[in-house]
């Protein structure tokens, strides 16, 4: 019977397990193949992120401080290349641009990007930053193929270049189905090294929405050894008390 | 029951898992009780604050806020400063020997620059803020009154850098904070140099 | 702490002391050193200790959290990820939160589902099971306010709906809706108030509950695995033969079970807090916004078998009013299982096909729902919930005759044991 019910658990907990990946609703991307633990990909990812970001967008959760002790990046270096905004490294990341103008020239204030990778997944934002395409009936220009009709100009432009996307002629009726991009005009990086520098700028926006994480993980491997310290002692004076009981 | 209880393992197994235990209690214990420390927020707060006294006229004296505490920055005269000797003979600890302050300011003036007192105008007896009696011979406190800080709580007296007075409920002089000039009428108040900003 | 039978307690000067005046001594004898539960308890028994755990853990990290946590629309997000990053540890403490909450749901199920098959609610343990089910209302309340809390988009979009579901009662809904809400919308006021009921009124109200759930279960005494009362075989002394005194065994058992289910619960905490967007929602990481609802929108998964039920059901006679109905209806229900169920035995172990078929499905029929709870009502997962929903609904509403009319084992004298 201790078998069948131990058995019977097991299929419960199998049934939650599945559920997990199923709850990710919706459309799915390419992974980012980004890695939080990479530390010169997050500091390239910061210089990106100053540089071609926190222009429209604020960071309003993170600290300058904090980011430079995560990522070793010395003082000096985070006052020269990468706080714009601010004088103080205690401060957090607010963008250059007032609120109001933004809503006047986009439309939209540009979202806060502290937690975007938690909110839409670090492949989507990926994804949405290598999918800039030439579309001349936008005002910005460009259209976006993950994100239909954003409101945001290809700020990496000079970076990729312009792409222009390709539709299959629809064979039903409704919205042509994106086929694939071409790069006419190919920008200062090339395919590889435009990747490259997305992949480095959202494994910075994926460690700016929890930047704890590695922390995270790395105590959590010290936590379930000590656990199964415990547990192998609990075991074993639960074994030894039911010896009396027959 | 056919076998005998080996008591020795068990309580063996009964230590270990105990102990196994307590030390996890005291471990997950360790994050609730650091959570009470100052916070990144609190932290940035409390940031060395940087005060303009360019305009501050000669024994006029500047009041800002640190970390929820006063600071006083107090230009002194000449003749203020020639004061602090007549006070000496009264007071509790003239060379600031059971006082806080930084190393660069345990002198008679307790200044980097003598001319100015940068100092956390907070009593240290229970923490009131004391007035500022700056006159000599001020009859509100004493016909023989060098000039200094009067505290209206319980009385004690401070001279013009702070030292507390014999005889005063006070136990020790008012702390003097980490400062330094980052121009000459420019005081970082909270850092000994720029760089530890 | 040497005692005798008389009750009276001998030893140190200060225990004898306190004991004069507090039944200390009597209180741990009657509730963990001599009480007895039967020996034969299996696997399933030990997520009563363990909800008891998982309880004190919301507590003391909600506690933890309301130190730091802003209860105002125009801070609270702001405050959460402040908790997440500014205070030192706040990101475990919240996290110990949340996975908890998780984790309270499915120690509390898997909990209720031992008591379904192993008869836990049947006479003379009608009342223990009552206030059990108290306990699973005042539960869901205290997660459904507490989601709120974050005052993230999915927090907002969620008590909208929820509240929502008051409105569709007729004359009284819009009022009563209003009046939860305290404002014609979810709002700061709404925030407030549900924050108070949180983190005072509701744990109050658990606490005495889960109080009175021990108190009534030994009163009179745990069941078992087969159902048999063990008070029925006594020794001379008086001690039941087939029970064994609750510490040290089932101390110890418990605890190594605690350990067992710690590894489950810190893996979870430091691997996946999320949990790939069951335990921590992605569009809860946007903050409330009342101009835009989350694309996909649906509650926590320990609600989403209501959810499927309440969705499953057509609005018809010009309002939706009966969704709720069922929904609360599925509910309700479990407070009427001691006087459906009229099988001459309490165990599933001894019970007829046709009984364990009907427990298989009910559970299978909660899992699908729970899963079509999830998914937008789309494609084939309406149709599902309308069966599955049915089928739920047939558990209880048959059970009188299904249940007298199975056929049954002989449940043996003493309980089954296979010494370790």
């Amino acid at each position: 019977m201790r078998i069948k019910t131990f058995a019977t658990l097991v299929v419960a907990a199998g049934l939650l397990l599945p559920l997990m990946t199923l709850a990710n609703e919706g459309e799915s991307f390419p992974h980012a193949g980004n890695d939080p633990y990479n530390q010169a990909s997050l500091q390239r990812g910061a210089r990106n992120f100053m540089n071609y970001c926190s222009g429209c967008h604020s960071a309003k959760f993170v600290r300058y401080n904090r980011l430079a002790k995560d990522l070793a990046i010395p003082e000096a270096e985070l006052r020269a290349n990468l706080m714009f905004t601010s004088d103080k490294p205690a401060d957090t990341i607010q963008s250059a641009m007032p609120a109001q103008d933004a809503i006047k020239w986009f439309g939209v204030a540009p979202p806060d990007l502290s937690l975007i990778t938690r909110s839409r997944g670090t492949d989507h934002v990926y994804a949405y930053l290598m999918s800039f395409y030439r579309d001349a009936s936008r005002p910005t220009g460009v259209n976006n193929t993950v994100l239909v009709g954003t409101a945001m100009p290809h700020v990496l432009a000079d970076l990729q270049g312009v792409q222009t996307a390709v539709f299959k002629t629809a064979a039903v009726a409704g919205a042509p189905e994106f086929e694939k991009f071409e790069l006419p005009q190919p920008g200062v990086l090339s395919p590889e090294k435009y990747a490259e520098f997305v992949r480095d700028t959202v494994n910075f926006l994926e460690y700016m929405a929890e930047p704890i994480q590695t922390t995270r993980r790395d105590l959590g491997v010290w936590v379930i050894l000590f656990l199964m310290l415990f547990t192998g002692f609990a075991y074993l004076l639960y074994k030894e008390f039911w010896r009396d009981v027959r | 029951m056919s076998e005998q209880v080996d008591y020795s393992r068990r309580r063996l197994l009964t230590a270990a898992t105990a102990l196994t235990g307590a030390v996890g209690a005291v471990l997950v214990a360790t994050p609730f009780l650091a959570s009470w420390k100052p916070s990144a927020r609190a932290k940035a707060m409390g940031a060395p604050v940087e005060i303009d006294v360019s305009k501050l006229e000669a024994g006029a004296m500047l009041k800002v806020e640190w970390r929820g505490k006063p600071v006083w920055i107090l230009r002194r005269t000449p003749a203020m400063l020639k004061q602090l000797e007549v006070a000496e003979p009264f007071l509790a600890d003239p060379h600031s020997d059971g006082s806080i302050q930084p190393a660069y300011a345990k002198n008679e003036a307790r200044a980097l620059k003598p001319e100015y007192l940068v100092m956390l105008g907070v009593c240290t007896h229970l923490g009131c803020s004391p007035l500022s009696k700056f006159e000599v011979a001020d009859v509100t406190v004493s016909a023989d009154w060098p000039g200094g800080f009067y505290c209206p709580c319980h009385g004690s007296k401070y001279d013009l850098s702070g030292r507390v007075f014999k005889g005063a409920p006070a136990p020790s002089n008012m702390t003097v904070p980490p400062y330094t000039f980052l121009t000459d009428g420019k005081i970082l108040v909270g850092a000994d140099s720029a760089a530890t900003v | 702490m040497a005692s005798d039978n008389s009750g009276t307690p001998q030893g140190g000067g200060l225990w004898a002391w306190i004991n004069a005046r507090l039944p200390l001594d009597k209180m741990l004898k009657e509730h963990v050193t001599e009480y007895y539960a039967p020996k034969n308890f299996n696997l399933w028994y030990v997520f009563g200790a363990l909800s008891l755990v998982v309880l004190v853990n919301q507590l003391v990290t909600g506690i933890f959290l309301t130190m730091s946590y802003k209860p105002s629309a125009a801070e609270a997000f702001a405050s959460v990820e402040y908790i997440m990053r500014d205070v030192d540890w706040g990101w475990l403490i919240r996290y110990m939160h949340s996975t908890g909450a998780s984790a309270f749901f499915i120690v509390v199920y898997l909990h209720m589902f031992r008591a379904l098959m192993y008869g836990s609610y049947r006479a003379p343990r009608e009342l223990l099971w009552i206030f059990g089910m108290l306990i699973y209302l005042a539960l869901m309340a205290e997660a459904f306010m507490g989601y709120l809390l974050p005052w993230g988009n999915m927090s907002y979009w969620g008590a909208q709906v929820i509240v929502s579901l008051f409105g569709t009662i007729p004359v009284i809904g819009d009022s009563l809706a209003e009046w939860i809400k305290g404002d014609y919308y979810i709002s700061d006021i709404t925030l407030n108030r549900f924050f108070a009921l949180h983190v005072i009124a509701i744990p109050l109200i658990l606490l005495f509950l889960v109080v009175s759930h021990i108190l009534a279960l030994h009163e009179v005494g745990s069941n078992n695995p087969d159902g048999i009362e063990i008070k029925k075989n006594k020794d001379a002394k008086g001690v039941p033969l087939d029970g064994v005194k609750f510490h040290p065994y089932y101390t110890v058992k418990d605890t190594y079970a605690l350990g067992v289910f710690l590894i489950v619960f810190c893996s979870i905490l430091f691997f996946a807090p999320t949990f790939g967007g069951m335990f921590l929602e992605a569009p809860n990481f946007d903050q409330a916004n009342p101009m835009q609802t989350p694309p996909h929108i649906a509650p926590v998964w320990y609600f989403t078998p209501f959810y499927a039920m309440l969705r499953a059901v057509p609005s018809f006679l010009g309002t939706q009013v009966w969704g709720v109905l069922v929904m609360f209806g599925a509910i309700a229900l479990l407070f009427f299982l001691p006087w459906l169920d009229r099988s001459p035995v309490r165990s599933v172990r001894y019970k007829g096909p046709v009984t364990k078929i009907a427990l298989g499905i009910f559970a299978l029929s909660f899992v699908v729902l729970g899963y079509c709870g999830m998914k937008p009502p789309q494609g084939i997962f309406p149709l599902l919930a309308r069966i599955f929903t049915c089928l739920y609904f047939a558990f209880f509403l048959l059970m009188p005759w299904y249940s007298r009319l199975d056929r049954t084992k002989p449940v043996p004298d003493r309980v089954t044991y296979d010494a370790h």
